[in-house]
């Protein structure tokens, strides 16, 4: 078995990828994300340290963007589309079956951490709306019985590992 | 030399120089909140527009940022510019209520406070014009500061809103901000800002606190000087 690698030395690894240029500040955050699932305040930290880049530009960076997060996401971040297409064709009950059935509002995260649910503004399927992005996975002409179904089978998926 | 023409003026000014400098040269006054001489411009309050016409065009600019030009035609009081003066005044009040820097600038220019902008009321008097966190960058070299998250979130402060590590304590944010947001509260021996609080350092000869410990060390390890040295305050030396 492997040791899991620490926080600080999987971003310097990360860091050293993309060398300590400051326009790198977004191409470090973004692998970041991508490795931890969320940007953790030691990465952060050891970040600014390792590309000599002051903490506040990090963090400026980090909160500016609505792709990063600084707080842990679930496995599964459910993203609602409530672009105007979607919007009219009802993004909006689709959000409430997602918050009742999950017990999360928009920005939160299932106690198994499972799901996060998010809102964004437009994924530019807008044929296919209401649009629900899962992770990469994109659902079109979503219905409240798809919402059902697609909640069903990631815990089904789940459940089963 | 550029010539140009400011209400009716002719005015000449140095090339490479911004119309701000040219038209205040000309002994005309522009209200401005964010433009300082110790900070880079960055046309954030956008108090100072003034309309210039060149050629058969006229357009609106902030007159902070734009570079003078011959033959230039600028106006700094058409009804126009007036316009969207009164208009960028009418919202920097609704955003901070409470500033008296604002009230005072509002009063002088004859505007008051409308009803139809809905009043924040948690922004303090904050107008995000960035002086602070440039002056903490380019000036002192610390990058203590920013500007967090955006849109109406947005707001100036240390990084996770904990007392910065980065922070000497020098107050040169609180010096440079035009509407006296920062907080800076002094007791003598000690001073906080941005939640922290620094030891102030007395000085060895007249026994007066005139500068935090910590900045003190910053200069020390920037300029070579000796921390000894720079113990005696500025009265002393």
């Amino acid at each position: 078995m492997t040791k899991p690698i620490s926080i600080a030395a999987k971003t310097r690894q990360i860091v050293k990828k993309h060398g300590n240029a400051k326009g790198a500040v977004i191409a470090v955050l973004q692998d970041l994300q991508e490795a931890f699932n969320y940007l953790p305040k030691e990465a952060l930290k050891t970040a600014a340290k390792a590309m000599d880049v002051p903490m506040s530009r990090i963090y400026e960076a980090a909160t500016f963007y609505t792709a990063f997060s600084l707080e842990p996401r679930g496995k599964h971040v459910v993203k609602i589309c409530k672009g105007t297409a979607c919007h009219v064709r009802g993004a909006a009950i689709l959000q409430d079956r997602f918050e009742t059935t999950l017990g999360i509002k928009p920005g939160g995260t299932t106690k198994d951490g499972l799901f996060s649910l998010e809102t964004v503004n437009c994924v530019g399927a807008c044929a296919l709306g209401p649009v629900v992005v899962i992770n990469t996975e994109y659902h079109g002409q979503v219905t409240i019985s798809k919402v059902d179904k697609i909640i069903k089978k990631i815990n089904k998926e789940e459940g089963a590992q | 030399m550029v010539n140009m023409i400011i209400d009716g003026k002719n005015v000449t000014a140095r090339k490479d120089t911004m119309l701000l400098e040219a038209i205040r040269g000309a002994g005309i006054s522009v209200p401005t909140l964010c433009a300082h001489e110790s900070v880079s411009r960055s046309g954030a309050c956008r108090l100072c527009v003034v309309e210039i016409k060149k050629g058969n065009r006229t357009r609106i600019v902030t007159s902070c940022l734009y570079g003078v030009e011959e033959g230039l035609i600028v106006n700094t009081k058409s009804e126009r510019v007036l316009n969207v003066r009164r208009l960028v005044m009418e919202l920097l009040l609704a955003r901070c209520p409470e500033s008296d820097v604002l009230q005072k600038m509002a009063e002088d220019m004859g505007i008051e406070a409308q009803t139809r902008y809905a009043v924040d009321t948690d922004k303090g008097k904050c107008i995000l014009c960035r002086s602070c966190v440039r002056v903490c960058e380019e000036v002192v070299g610390v990058s203590a500061i920013g500007l967090f998250s955006r849109g109406s979130y947005k707001e100036v402060g240390t990084p996770y809103h904990e007392p910065s590590d980065a922070c000497i304590g020098c107050g040169a944010c609180v010096y440079v901000c035009p509407t006296g947001h920062i907080e800076m509260t002094s007791t003598g021996e000690t001073r906080k800002i941005w939640g922290r609080t620094f030891k102030m350092q007395a000085c060895t000869k007249c026994g007066k606190y005139f500068a935090p410990v910590d900045q003190l060390k910053f200069i020390s390890k920037k300029t070579g000087t000796s921390i000894d040295e720079l113990a005696v305050c500025t009265e002393c030396r």
